[in-house]
């Protein structure tokens, strides 16, 4: 006879199995985030800066003033009649439109930063093209150093967006799927321990943690360059700290949810506000400043963080310990509230 | 009967009220060690709720319930180690094994079989690496009895365990019932079906609105029936029941569809008398069957309706 096994890790396997099992959950694992990186990748790779539209109206000064506008690198001439040109300025096709006159007219909307740029820099154009001299050349530096680059910025962000997705999603999706299918009341009508069936839900996801956190960062390495500057060690950390809080958290936000629909209504709740506020796209310092003690006490905000800390800025444990803890904390406590409120039935 | 541990189970006064029913309302039950005992009664008649409360599932608002003679509320962890269950809708994972699932449920017991030999012992063993999607009713009714035998139970509880199965199906899981009985074990049972009752158990009580109306060995129960045969017919148009009231040896009438199921003692006597009533009435036979008296028309005496609609 076969040596029986702890339940703990018979409880593990069996989740892990399951998982694996589960075609489409697999897809939004592991193809998902690595589409995701590869668009947004692509999106906001280093490339010259766009050129921007500009129109001109039809007239006599017209060919002159599209000429000149061609030799600008920033810009791109198009000639309109002026109800067309002032048609596409409304739509946003074109940033500026320079009117027919002696002089030219700019009709453009200051409130929009391309619009500020094509007017300087057609100003600038036509003005050159009028006989005006440049005082002095400057000198240009461009940054495009690793680790500086938006997609550097962008990676980490991603990884803690999937590493609480998949999380959230394998825990809250798994115990509410049982839940319904009366598969947790059969459990606990066994010796098993609740505490182990829990914790499985959590190991399991951890194993999966090592998979997805390597599919994605050697994905960005290969197809992008971006590079862990820090400890190896210290990023596993991380990841396993962010692992951990977000089971806790799918955990907690499952315990009492009998359906799939209300689950999932739990889970966009908490997960939307930390997409858009945590970093993961853009920083939050934009933010204001009363709303940052709040935003950095979220679960995404400390994994992002920390992410970043060791990923761009080769940070040290001692640099990304108030991350770690409010990790950690999110784990622990979510955790044991979750287990405290857990409907069985 | 006072607390002895020849009880496997004892419960008095049994009650658990929700808003909208009372779903066990005062009901006594003393099952003894080695015995198979039914609770029998149609859909919603408060089986499940009695039986989830005696597996220390439902915690009762009234009456005490005893289990091997210890208490669900102070020896939970030691009675989930004496008794094997299985519930009325439970759907194993689907994406497991039949043995992985096995082997799952004997990690969560001190002792218990080996999860290999439970299934050649179950006629499951051709399936142990069948996913549990791929089985059929009869086949993962039969791994959730599996999933109940592992831990090496004292009491097995089965919570109407051949619903919607087919006779072969049934027939094996009444076999693999027989074997855990052969071995000492004590076995409750719901079900609403009467062949499966009477087959199986030792005891039953028939159930309804949360109360025993009727308790004892099958043979008894059947006997409690003041008449041993039913004639059951149907006519156009139907007919009203003071045409037969005068029949000889008749005990009572069931309307049952256009039709009616009269109690009788003697058929020779009776169906001719009844043919001829309906005749003279100027009303047309449609049907006409007989049987013995089961706990199906014991139930029907008792309150007047069926156990399959009522």
């Amino acid at each position: 006879m076969r040596e029986v096994r702890p339940a703990l890790f018979e409880l593990t396997l069996v989740r892990f199995k399951e998982f694996l099992r589960e075609t489409e959950a697999v897809f939004w694992v592991f193809a998902f985030p690595v589409l995701l990186t590869v668009a947004l990748g692509f999106a906001f790779r280093e490339k010259a800066p766009d050129r921007i539209p500009v129109g001109v109206t039809e007239g006599p000064s017209a060919q002159a003033r599209m000429k000149a506008l061609s030799g600008s690198p920033a810009l791109i001439p198009r000639l309109y009649d002026e109800r067309t040109g002032r048609e596409e300025l409304r739509k946003g096709n074109i940033s500026l439109l320079v009117e027919e006159g002696a002089t030219p007219v700019y009709r453009f909307d200051p409130t929009r930063p391309d619009s500020r740029t094509a007017r300087v820099e057609a100003d600038n154009a036509l003005q050159a093209a009028a006989g005006r001299r440049d005082q002095f050349q400057a000198a240009e530096v461009r940054v495009e150093e690793q680790g500086a680059r938006y997609i550097d910025f962008l990676v980490p962000g991603l990884l803690g967006m999937n590493i609480m997705g998949t999380g959230m999603w394998g825990v809250g999706f798994g115990i509410v799927n049982a839940r319904m299918k009366k598969l947790l009341k059969r459990l606990v009508a066994t010796p098993m321990r609740k505490s182990d069936y829990l914790l499985a839900q959590s190991m399991s996801r951890l194993a999966f943690l090592v998979l997805e956190v390597a599919i994605i960062i050697g994905f960005a390495a290969v197809a992008f360059g971006v590079r862990v500057s820090g400890s190896l060690a210290l990023f596993s950390l991380v990841c396993f700290a962010g692992g951990c809080a977000f089971a806790g958290i799918g955990l907690l936000v499952a315990s009492r949810a009998r359906t799939i629909e209300g689950v999932s209504g739990l889970m966009n709740l908490t997960m939307v506000p930390m997409w858009i506020c945590s970093g993961v796209f853009f920083s939050y310092e934009r933010f204001p400043d009363g709303a940052k003690p709040f935003i950095r006490a979220l679960p995404l905000t400390a994994l992002n963080d920390a992410l970043r800390a060791v990923m761009n800025d080769a940070a040290s444990i001692g640099q990304i310990a108030p991350e770690l803890l409010t990790l950690a904390a999110w784990a622990v406590v979510s955790y044991l509230i979750g287990l405290k409120l857990f409907r069985w039935q | 009967m006072e607390a002895s541990t020849d009880l496997a189970i004892s419960c008095r006064e049994l009650r658990k009220h929700y808003p909208d029913v009372k779903a066990v309302d005062g009901l006594d039950l003393f099952v003894a060690r080695g015995e198979c005992f039914g609770l029998l009664g149609p859909n919603g008649a408060g089986k499940t709720t009695t039986i989830e409360i005696l597996e220390g599932l439902t915690k009762p608002d009234g009456g005490d319930v005893q289990v091997l003679g210890r208490t669900w509320g102070s020896n939970e962890r030691e009675l989930r180690e004496l008794i094997g269950i299985s519930l009325q809708e439970t759907q194993l994972s689907e994406k497991l094994t039949v043995l992985e699932t096995l082997r799952l449920f004997r990690s969560f017991y001190r002792r218990g079989s080996d999860p290999e030999q439970l299934l050649r012992d179950l006629s499951l063993d051709e399936k142990k690496n069948a996913r549990v999607a791929k089985l059929s009713g009869g086949q993962k009714q039969r791994l959730a009895v599996a999933c109940a035998l592992i831990g090496q139970p004292e009491i097995l509880f089965l919570d109407e365990p051949t619903t919607g199965l087919d006779p072969q199906s049934r027939l094996q899981l009444w076999e693999v019932v027989a074997r855990f009985r052969e071995g000492g074990g004590t076995v409750l049972l719901t079900t609403h079906y009467m062949d499966e009752a009477e087959r199986l158990c030792d005891h039953i009580a028939i159930v309804d609105h949360g109360k025993r109306i009727a308790l004892g060995t099958p043979r008894e129960l059947i006997g409690m029936l003041d008449a041993p045969h039913v004639i059951e017919f149907t006519s156009e148009p139907a007919v009203g029941e003071e045409l037969f009231t005068w029949v000889k040896g008749y005990h009572g009438a069931t309307r049952r569809g256009d039709g009616w199921l009269l109690r009788v003692d003697s058929l020779a006597d009776a169906v001719p008398q009844v043919l001829g009533a309906i005749e003279k009435s100027g009303a047309k036979l449609v049907t006409l069957t007989t049987h013995a008296a089961t706990l199906e028309d014991l139930f029907v005496s008792l309150t007047g309706r069926e156990l399959r609609d009522a």
